[in-house]
């Protein structure tokens, strides 16, 4: 909310300067979003007169005009307006002058004849034809009367204002007004505020309460209703005074009634509107909800379909307003209206919100009312808005007021206990000063009984607590004393699971990996990207019902199209190679439709492209494998079930018989459609399966005494043999010695028969006991070399 | 033979001083101090001279050798010093090349941040907490008193599963479901990505990462909460850092505020990060509402706490001068490697 200084300083006597008061009040719980010195940075424009013009001598589309500025002697001064003629007062920019927008004027030629200056539109001096209804369009604004030469154009017309912005927190509804930030801005500095005297001529005819009815049908959501009428309107501009405040707090000047029920919102916080009391019939106003498919056409031409939860202002015959939001085009008020209902109601405020949303019409009214307003305001707001009436001669006011307030806002106690305060904020407050600063807030106070009565337009008042923040506020949280929590000592450390989650991370990134962050929700197009069959389960999503849009719209069931996403992104870039990670959750939902929260799972996903292949992947697999005390119990099998994998190049990784992730090169067309125009290579593990078998144990291995001997075979198999099945059998057959066995050659080629391949193992024996001799390891290496003939087919090689 | 034994000796000398290669020295002490060499050969003859003679010459003998052994010494040394120097000029290698690539992995700047955060909490005796991301709205809204129909939860542009259930819009939830487990006292922080139906653009992203705390015990103070934080911001900023608390509104805390640090960029002048204030807001904090104790199940005659976010993409992009928050979701190596 916008706040012109000036005007608030009408209630409060501020005397600090803007930086300074702006941090004042921020530190006592206003918060500033920001504050401008309105017309603060023009310069050097004054008053002139026209004494001569003549055509210009080199250019048809501009005059020189001869200027007497109040500056000892005349200025010459080139414009291409046409509106001004010899003997106009104008605004004249002297050199060196400062426009609104930030424009600097200097002397120099225009088409050879030097301009000692500018004259200057109501534009230029950062206002428009709103403020000044007598300024033309598109010329210099011409005063409407003599003025004294050379003076201060900003202070003649009064243009400046310092205009503070002010974030109004949803608890504050009484702070979302000129009064509200003033009593704030009093407390502060412990200086006085005073409420406007409202008084009411009441000079016309009549009786209020014979002109108008009210009946509230639905006293819930509408605790009051308040009307006045005001007769022989005479609808004109409003007073420059009032347009200059109304557009200092961001609103656009209309016509006097509609100014001031702006003027009183902004300056009580209370929405108003103004109905033309002709076109309400039998004068009979009814507060109800709406009909089923009823509609309504609002102020602003637009019409607006209606449900029963809303509340509308109606006659016996139609809808008139929708409470709250906006008045209805047939009510408003026109030129020849003869007579003006001033409505200052209160509405429920979760309603007014609700309403306002389903019609698409958030507006200032809106926006105050939604906050929950104190009922207690509408009555003084619209005796407010008829004395200004009165004093802008706006029309005449009918005496008597039609209130009708069913639902009753007291005031309400609270007891409070200064020890319990300063026990809860740590300070040392004392009860005199607690006293003090309830009564600079308007709350009445029991010193004896600590006790204090609540005005009802603080409904955020509800305990003691809410009451040690005024406390605290006021005598300044930066005056509460720093200290370090004593009470029960207690650990910082992590969990297991993320200290494994933490490891597995390291280790990713020792190997290379970057670590990336995507999306956790994505489009449902992309299980087509990935060639997922239309009845999998991966289908099964937990979808957003208000999403940002399609792409957007389910929560991921697989943990890696983000990175894949990220890895095309990474291509298209022509980066020659990525290698990314990621710890993120999948969700899969329980039951459709969800009844209870879907299984959250954490998975690790790594994708890669570029001088990588899958054996680099599997490496690092096989790292992290060892890390986590796992490789001994770790396999890899062929696994071709994964529709967005390569069926001949995919592993899944299995720990005691349960699949835990897998790896392997992603599907070509699945590459295609990602359009990562080389091989690329992904991972996918569980984490709560890699948590639950992750062993960190470590029992140290005594160091061999004793030398290992080692033998090197070749052999000849068919080339769909297995390394691993050939390494089974040579543990199998390997007798007690065998320690490890290493595969160190892999051969197809020219030498070798087609359709087979050649396989070289080196296989270590060990005894802790003794020092090996050829005859210790003859038989196991007999049998090894038997089984791999017999079922393998294999030929061994000379070696 | 006096005169041999000089002829030796002088031969000896020169020879070794004109060795150019330790082979020769080998050579050369075969030579003359061998089995079979010079010197050798002459000391057999010494039967030969007279009693008077022999310890005179053989005084002599020894003097030679001793000095041959002596050349010796210096002349391997000196050979060995120079084979050294001819190798390690040899062996030069242009050490402008540029070094053998090792894998080079890192991470991501918000978990780096996220890290950091963790750790300086975890050093005050905070443990690290999860929750899930989708929630139900009992814990996300209700439980921190924010009622259906309560405008924060309009504010907070929250995206719904269905009308029970949705995406988190805050790490909050985490701070009720730990005081549900009715532990005490209670000193956690909780890190995790959150869900606002923000459009993306340079400063908005629909999904974005928040760290929350909460302190519950005993005679838990507004000092101490001030304490706790601004430790906590020295430690991520550096001693010289400033806090200034700011009163504020916050549904599940009374009283609430907003904590600010003095400008990392300037310290508190006034500059561009900070827009001229000298300071930078960075959480939102309060005492934990009496309403919110109760809900979850604690006695708030017997306990009081604290509770604190903050918006950990921010903190992140301010230390990093990173000025679009995209960056951080497209993973592109080349923004990555930089962290």
């Amino acid at each position: 909310m916008d706040i012109p200084m000036s005007w608030l300083k009408e209630y409060t006597p501020v005397t600090a300067d803007l930086k300074d008061f702006v941090e004042d009040i921020t530190l006592t719980g206003s918060k500033v979003e920001g504050y401008t010195s309105v017309a603060g940075s023009i310069k050097n424009i004054v008053t002139g007169h026209i004494k001569a013009i003549e055509k210009h001598p080199d250019a048809d589309k501009l005059v020189v005009c001869t200027i007497d500025a109040g500056q000892g002697k005349d200025l010459t001064i080139v414009t291409g307006a046409t509106n001004v003629r010899v003997g106009d007062f104008v605004p004249v920019a002297l050199d060196g002058a400062v426009l609104a927008d930030g424009k600097e004027i200097h002397t120099g030629a225009l088409r050879g004849v030097t301009s000692e200056g500018m004259l200057c539109s109501v534009e230029e001096l950062g206002c428009d034809r709103h403020d000044f209804p007598d300024a033309p369009e598109n010329g210099i604004y011409i005063f409407p009367q003599a003025v004294e030469l050379g003076k201060d154009v900003v202070d003649l017309l009064d243009l400046h204002d310092d205009v503070v912005e002010f974030e109004i927190t949803s608890n504050r509804p009484d702070c979302f007004s000129i009064l509200g930030i003033a009593r704030e801005a009093a407390a502060t500095y412990k200086i006085p505020f005073r409420y406007p005297e409202i008084t009411v001529k009441e000079e016309a005819a009549g009786c209020a309460e014979d002109m108008v009815k009210v009946d509230i049908e639905n006293p819930a959501l509408c605790p009051r209703y308040v009307a006045r009428v005001v007769k022989n309107v005479k609808i004109e501009p409003s007073p420059r005074w009032m347009r200059k405040r109304l557009r200092m707090a961001g609103v656009r000047p209309i016509n006097n009634i509609v100014d001031i029920t702006n003027y009183v919102m902004l300056e009580m916080g209370q929405p108003m509107h103004a109905f033309s009391i002709e076109t309400i019939k039998d004068r009979h106003i009814i507060v109800r909800n709406a009909k089923e498919g009823e509609k309504i056409t609002t102020l602003d031409g637009v019409e607006r379909n209606l449900d029963p939860s809303m509340l509308v202002i109606a006659d016996p015959e139609k809808a008139v307003a929708v409470a709250g939001v906006m008045g209805g085009e047939n009510s408003m008020i026109v030129e020849g209206s003869e007579a003006v209902l001033f409505e200052s109601a209160n509405f429920d405020g979760p309603n007014v919100r609700i309403t306002a949303k389903k019609v698409g019409l958030r507006t200032d009214a809106s926006s105050k009312f939604e906050k929950g307003l104190d009922p207690n305001l509408a009555l003084e707001a619209v005796n407010r808005a008829v004395q200004l009436v009165e004093l802008l001669g706006a029309g005449e006011v009918v005496p008597g007021i039609v209130d009708n307030y069913p639902n009753k806002r007291t005031s309400w106690e609270l007891s409070y206990s200064p020890e319990w305060i300063n026990r809860f904020l740590g300070t040392d407050i004392s009860e005199k000063q607690m006293q003090e600063i309830f009564e600079r807030i308007e709350l009445k106070v029991d010193p004896v009984n600590h006790k204090v009565m609540v005005p009802t337009f603080r409904p955020d008042l509800e305990a003691q607590a809410d009451l040690a923040e005024e406390i605290a506020r006021f005598y300044g949280y930066d005056k509460i004393e720093a200290t370090l929590a004593s009470g029960t000592p207690t650990v910082g450390k992590k969990t297991y699971e993320q200290a494994i989650t933490a490891l597995v991370k390291d280790t990713m990134i020792a190997e290379g990996l970057c670590e990336a962050m995507t999306y956790s929700f994505e489009s449902p197009k992309v299980f087509d990207k990935l060639l997922i069959p239309a009845d999998s389960e991966l289908r099964k999503t937990v979808t957003i019902s208000n999403p940002l849009g399609e792409d957007f719209s389910v929560m991921r069931t697989v943990s890696f199209n983000g990175i894949l996403n990220s890895l095309a992104t990474n291509y298209n870039r022509r980066n020659e190679s990525a290698a990314l990670f990621e710890i993120a959750r999948i969700y899969i939902p329980k039951a459709l439709p969800l009844t209870e929260l879907p299984h959250e799972i954490p998975t690790l996903t790594m994708g890669l492209y570029g001088n990588m292949d899958f054996y680099d992947l599997k490496g690092i697999i096989e790292h992290l494998m060892h890390v986590l005390g796992m490789d001994k119990v770790t396999e890899y099998v062929p696994d071709k079930s994964y529709s967005w994998m390569h069926p001949g190049r995919t592993a899944s990784v299995v720990i005691h018989g349960e699949k835990i992730g897998y790896l392997g090169e992603v599907h070509p067309a699945v590459a295609k459609n990602y359009e990562i125009g080389t091989r690329a290579y992904l991972a996918v593990l569980d984490m709560e399966k890699v948590i639950a078998h992750a062993n960190r144990t470590v029992i140290y291995q005594a160091l061999p005494k004793f030398p290992a001997i080692t033998r090197d075979i070749a052999m000849l198999v068919k080339e769909d043999v297995t390394v691993k099945q050939i390494a089974d059998i040579i543990k199998k057959n390997g007798g007690d010695y065998l320690e490890d066995l290493k595969l160190f050659d892999v051969y197809q080629g020219e030498q070798i028969e087609a359709g087979h391949k050649s396989v070289a193992y080196s296989i270590s024996f060990r005894s802790t006991e003794k020092t090996l001799a050829d005859s210790d390891i003859a038989g196991a290496m007999e049998a090894i070399l038997k089984g791999l003939a017999e079922e393998l087919d294999a030929q061994l090689r000379d070696k | 033979m006096r005169e041999q034994l000089k002829r030796i000796h002088d031969m000896a000398l020169q020879a070794f001083q004109e060795a150019t290669e330790i082979k020769d020295i080998d050579d050369l002490k075969v030579k003359y101090l061998g089995k079979k060499g010079e010197l050798t050969a002459i000391l057999k003859e010494m039967g030969k001279l007279s009693a008077e003679e022999r310890p005179v010459i053989g005084q002599i003998a020894n003097e030679v050798r001793q000095d041959i052994e002596r050349v010796l010494e210096d002349s391997k040394k000196r050979l060995e010093a120079a084979e050294m120097a001819y190798r390690l000029e040899k062996e030069k290698i242009d050490v402008t090349m540029p070094g053998k690539a090792r894998p080079e992995g890192h991470k991501h700047p918000m978990s780096i941040v996220i890290d950091e955060i963790c750790n300086i909490f975890m050093g005050m005796g905070y443990e690290v907490a999860d929750g899930p991301e989708i929630e139900k709205d009992y814990y996300n809204f209700e439980a921190l008193n924010i009622p259906a129909n309560h405008p924060a939860k309009d504010e907070q542009d929250t995206f719904y599963i269905n009308g029970d259930i949705l995406l988190r819009t805050q790490t909050s939830p985490v701070q009720v479901r730990t005081m549900e487990k009715g532990k005490l006292p209670i000193r956690m922080v909780c890190p995790g990505a959150v869900y606002r139906s923000d459009e993306v653009d340079a400063t908005h992203s629909p999904v974005f990462h928040q760290l929350e705390g909460m302190v519950i015990d005993k005679n838990v103070t507004m000092g101490d909460l001030k304490g706790a934080l601004a430790v906590f911001a020295k430690e991520l900023f550096g001693e010289d850092t400033k806090v200034r608390f700011r009163p504020h509104h916050f549904p599940f805390t009374e009283p609430s505020a907003e904590m600010d640090v003095s400008c990392f960029a300037c310290g508190g002048e006034g500059c561009r990060v900070c827009k001229g204030e000298g300071y930078i807001e960075l959480l939102g904090c309060g005492m934990v509402h009496p309403k919110v104790l109760k809900m979850s199940g604690i006695d708030p005659e017997e306990y009081s706490g604290f509770a604190f976010g903050m918006g950990l993409e921010r903190v992140a992009m301010q230390r990093y001068g990173i000025t679009d928050l995209r960056l951080l979701f497209e993973n592109d190596m080349k923004f990555l490697k930089q962290f």
